[in-house]
């Protein structure tokens, strides 16, 4: 069914329960059907709901709406100002083509392990609008990622929209990523961000994904960093980054290499956010 | 998901009216019920690129789209913009460096390029090879594949007809 108001999604979900799904970009859930992964007996399509694809300014920091495209947050000057590491984790999201269909909200209600936007929204402290005929509600992203594809939303719930926080003065972000090939889903990759100030490392967030069922934010590394000058502490930070990861391994590579593919990026990443204009 | 929907749409600039299946997707909405063929089915889960179509001007994968959600879309595929003329450099310069052998990735291939030169009109070859991440191409072994897009790309750049 072709949704033309949150209303009429909030009916549709009531109505179908489980075996309704939502159409949003639909660059996961189509290849799922696809291969008759899924069979859901009703799709719910949210592009023609007007307004859901808004990237607009607000309290200084960005909303997001659940319908903007990957392109369109990588072409955007808002998001390129306001939130650069969305704005550099784009270009590693699958292919152009799949960029101009795939949505913001899409990926995070997919939540996918190795998928960049969730890392990107933990690490920005982004707070994601949960809109059902119950009333809406928001939800911290570090609070939404449960599990292996597995969220916050409940039943009946469609997220609306994403906001991002107005970052602090000096905070710099890099984002990096290894897939074997270009556009592939990340083997492992990391969203962080950190202020510096006069050569020291303040409040850096690490988040790393495609390490385990959802994102991770690497604390005892964090910890490592935080204050410090910046070049002395690597070593420690990739010490204490074991006590952080314990990556499950697959088919890509096993726990060891991944955990040592994460300690790579770590010290890039440090590196990225020393060298990296504001 | 059984039900039919009714679809209004342009496809390569000619309206169209049809009653289609929820469940099409668009290239088999395209081949079996327009018979535009130039758009090929490869993977059907987004990885191959063969099936590349524009949808209101922006590159799409025509597999992971359902027929019942372009009401009001403008469709464009191979066929349309072999006629117009908009891609002829670049299927001049394909078949000049031999850029295809089977053909069967060479529509989504030319589709992807087409937006590539449109938004960027002087890629690098690594921009070429990543902006055509996404179009498999088992013959090739896409070296001349980049050969063609930076051949038109500097043509069009001397020509003087880019932004």
């Amino acid at each position: 069914m072709r949704a033309r108001a949150l209303d009429d999604v909030f009916a549709a979900l009531a109505a179908e329960g489980e075996e309704a799904k939502i159409l949003a970009g639909g660059q996961s859930l189509v290849p799922a059907l696809n291969m008759r992964l899924l069979e859901p007996r009703l799709l719910i399509d949210i592009n023609g709901v007007p307004g859901l694809g808004a990237i607009a300014e607000h309290d200084g920091g960005l909303r997001i709406g659940a319908l903007a495209r990957h392109a369109e947050l990588g072409r955007s000057p808002l998001v390129a100002r306001l939130a650069p590491l969305i704005r550099q984790a784009i270009p590693h999201i699958a292919h152009p083509a799949i960029r101009n269909r795939g949505t913001f909200g899409g990926s995070l209600a997919q939540a996918d392990p190795a998928a960049e936007l969730p890392a990107c929204a933990v690490a920005l402290d982004a707070l994601i609008h949960v809109a059902s005929v119950r009333g809406e509600r928001r939800v911290a992203a570090h609070a939404f990622f449960k599990g292996l594809y597995e969220t916050a939303l409940a039943p009946g719930e469609i997220i609306t929209a994403i906001d991002i926080p107005k970052p602090a003065p000096g905070t710099r972000t890099a984002f990096l990523e290894l897939a074997r090939r270009r556009g592939d889903y990340a083997m492992i990759g990391l969203a962080a961000t950190a202020r510096i100030e006069d050569g020291a490392m303040r409040a850096p967030r690490l988040v790393f994904f495609g390490v385990g069922v959802k994102p991770v934010e690497a604390m005892a590394a964090a910890g490592a960093l935080d204050g410090g000058a910046l070049r002395d502490r690597i070593a420690a930070a990739r010490e204490a980054l074991g006590e952080d990861l314990d990556p499950p391994g697959d088919l890509q590579a096993d726990s060891a290499t991944k955990l040592h593919l994460a300690r790579v990026l770590l010290a890039r990443g440090v590196h990225a956010l020393a060298a990296g204009a504001a | 998901m059984s039900e039919a929907v009714d679809i209004r749409l342009t496809v390569n600039g000619e309206a169209v009216a049809r009653r289609v299946p929820a469940r099409q997707n668009l290239v088999d909405f395209l081949r079996e019920e327009l018979g535009l063929t130039g758009t090929r089915a490869g993977c059907e889960h987004g990885v191959c690129g063969a099936c590349t179509v524009r949808v209101d001007g922006a590159a799409v994968r025509a597999c992971l789209v359902f027929a019942a959600q372009l009401d009001g879309a403008r469709v464009e595929t191979i066929e349309g913009l072999s006629e117009s003329g908009e891609i002829v450099d670049l299927q001049a310069a394909f078949h000049a460096r031999n850029a295809l052998q089977c053909g069967f990735c060479t529509a989504g291939i030319l589709v992807a390029a087409a937006e590539l030169l449109r938004d960027m009109p002087r890629p690098s070859r690594a921009d070429i090879r990543d902006h055509l991440s996404g179009n498999y191409c088992r013959c090739t072994g896409y070296h001349a594949i980049v050969d063609a897009v930076e051949t038109v790309a500097r043509q069009r750049g001397a020509a003087g007809n880019t932004p």
